[in-house]
């Protein structure tokens, strides 16, 4: 019996393990020194939990009497999670020897943010939901903190702990709620007294709070007042980590609740969901165009990425969360290969993150110019590149779904949003040479991540290499 | 007789105090991490009230989990405070300013 269930979450079991022993081992040898060895091996113990994941997972497996749930869905979530996870970590590491930046918690922690994220989207119970949120956040808040002499990312690190605990706090409540409305906490015994006729206020309530802690997590309007703070003032590879993993954790956790606990309850938290999706597509496409930092510019991005992820969501059907898996993934890998770029971004070694600094960088650097080119329009979502396909496929889950006012509002929130990506791309090929150029950096493990998401975004289009199949046995998983 | 709706709006008055002290004070950020943590304990008086009426034992270990999460938390928003206090020399509510948004 316990034999099963912990060889269903052994991978998780695994990497917390690693982490542990891996901050024990350094506090007791030789600290800060072996902090760049700990960043590779994290990084490759994650890819290859990913791999076995990935390649072993199989069936549906249900751990610990329900609370732990092992299926396509969450073995999607957690192989895009780990890879842009180990991705992030190595791309770190450069950037932050460099910058005197790299302790030896830092791999830790994101490994055990790793570990809390795999949690979420396995979790099959609230007090499951609820440990690897707090897991996944606590670290999170460390590592936004991670320059201590920094005034900045410390105050970074206090406002997303602050709004971070509030949000805790939301669907705390709301968890109580549902639980005593409900009498389980278990997301099986929730959704059947969730279906049964109409749903009681309380339950309501609850599914209400919940919600609007979880859209805090995703950084959905009108709950995303901490992310243009938290990306500006964290060292950039934290930022990076900020805009690719847990965003997916959190959509994850997002359809589960939703699907697992409250499917017999579409219609009441489709409307929810489909208002914060309209809100986060338009904030963040309108509040991004008087942007000059480039990390804010992202932070603003992202809100408006969420948005369109939250718009499968609304569909409430399987396809709309097929659509989100798809647009997760190919928003992290985008993701990826912008914040390389960024993290590329120094004059005389200090990181710049002015967007007037790319003025006529075409002319210099011509190769990453294109690449960035290809991603911006990529994020835009201009048509031959993989994001457009991202955008296609939510729209079409909201236009199937009988909301055709979302999906002409997801149409023109693109259409202000193309502008500030385009801006950039103005500025590294017909801007003004202002003589304030950016050094021609050699960082081969950045170019190497810079050109890989650039050409997915391209070569994608035959095939999307497979994902849309995956992710299509993965929603069906979920919304049964 | 004290009933299960006495408990619960003992809970939301404590959450919506938590809330406000969180939007409403302007003095001092130790004073957020107090109404952080009121937040959390009313949450626990929830589920305790609810975990007595639906002789349910799952919501009390709810609690315990909540509160050594809640413990944990505290921890690391003191130790960030710390950190802040020794970049800035004050931990004023309105001095968490360098960034505007």
């Amino acid at each position: 019996m316990i034999q099963a269930d912990l060889n269903v979450i052994l991978p998780e079991i695994a990497l917390a393990v690693y982490a542990m022993a891996a901050l024990i081992f350094a506090v007791y040898t030789s600290k800060d020194k072996l902090a760049p060895m700990l960043v590779w091996l994290s990084a490759a113990v994650m890819a290859g939990v990913a791999a076995y994941i990935g390649l072993f997972g199989q069936g549906t497996n249900i751990a610990f009497g329900g609370m732990f749930v092992d299926d396509a869905f969450s073995r999607f979530a957690k192989v895009v999670i780990l890879l842009s996870a180990a991705a992030v970590l190595v791309m770190s590491q450069e950037y932050m020897t460099k910058r005197d930046l790299l302790r030896f918690e830092y791999p830790v922690l994101i490994v055990l943010a790793t570990v809390g994220m795999m949690m979420m989207v396995s979790a099959g119970d609230l007090m499951a939901l609820y440990m690897g949120l707090e897991l996944q956040s606590l670290s999170l808040y460390v590592v936004a903190s991670l320059r201590r002499d920094s005034a900045k990312s410390t105050e970074a690190g206090l406002k997303y702990f602050v709004l971070g605990a509030l949000s805790s706090g939301l669907l705390l409540y709301g968890a109580s709620l549902v639980y005593g409305y409900s009498g389980t906490t278990l997301f099986s015994g929730i959704i059947q007294t969730a279906t049964q006729e109409e749903i009681s206020l309380g339950m309501l309530f609850g599914l209400i709070f919940v919600i609007s802690g979880l859209a805090f997590k995703v950084s959905a309007v009108p709950f995303h007042m901490w992310t243009p703070d938290v990306y500006e003032g964290s060292p950039t590879p934290v930022t990076a980590f900020f805009a690719t993993a847990p965003k997916v954790a959190a959509m994850g956790l997002f359809a589960r609740v939703l699907h697992d606990a409250f499917g017999g309850a579409v219609p009441d938290w489709s409307q929810v969901v489909a208002l914060l999706s309209v809100l986060s597509m338009f904030l963040g496409a309108i509040a991004a165009i008087g942007q000059t930092n480039i990390k804010r510019l992202m932070a603003y991005s992202s809100i408006a990425h969420m948005g369109y992820a939250l718009m499968g969501l609304a569909a409430g059907t399987a396809f709309g969360v097929q659509a989100m898996l798809v647009y997760m993934a190919i928003y992290v890998t985008m993701n990826i290969g912008t914040f390389a770029f960024i993290l590329m971004m120094e004059r005389d070694g200090q990181p710049v993150t002015n967007i007037s600094s790319l003025n006529m960088y075409s002319k210099r650097e011509p190769g990453k110019a294109l690449a960035m080119l290809v991603l911006l329009f990529s994020l835009a979502g201009v048509p031959p590149m993989l994001g457009f396909f991202g955008k296609f496929y939510v729209l079409r889950a909201a236009y199937e779904a009988d909301l055709i006012w979302l999906a002409v509002a997801g149409v023109v929130a693109s259409v202000i949003g193309a502008f500030y990506y385009l801006r950039i791309v103005f500025y590294m090929y017909f801007g003004d040479d202002t003589g304030d150029e950016l050094e021609t950096g050699n960082s081969p493990v950045l170019w190497g991540f810079l050109m890989g998401s650039a050409a997915i975004m391209v070569l994608g289009i035959v095939n999307m290499f497979g994902v849309e199949g995956v992710a299509e046995a993965a929603a069906t998983v979920l919304v049964n | 007789m004290i009933g299960l709706e006495h408990y619960l709006t003992v809970a939301a008055t404590l959450f919506v105090i938590g809330i406000f002290g969180l939007f409403l004070n302007r003095k001092n950020v130790i004073i957020l991490l107090m109404s952080i943590e009121l937040m959390l304990l009313a949450v626990n008086i929830n589920l305790v009230a609810f975990s007595s009426f639906l002789d349910d034992l799952v919501g009390q270990v709810f609690t315990l989990f909540v509160l050594t999460v809640a413990a944990a938390e505290a921890a690391i928003g003191l130790a960030i405070l710390v950190c802040f206090f020794r970049n800035r020399g004050t931990i004023a509510v309105e001095d968490v300013n360098v960034m505007k948004g």
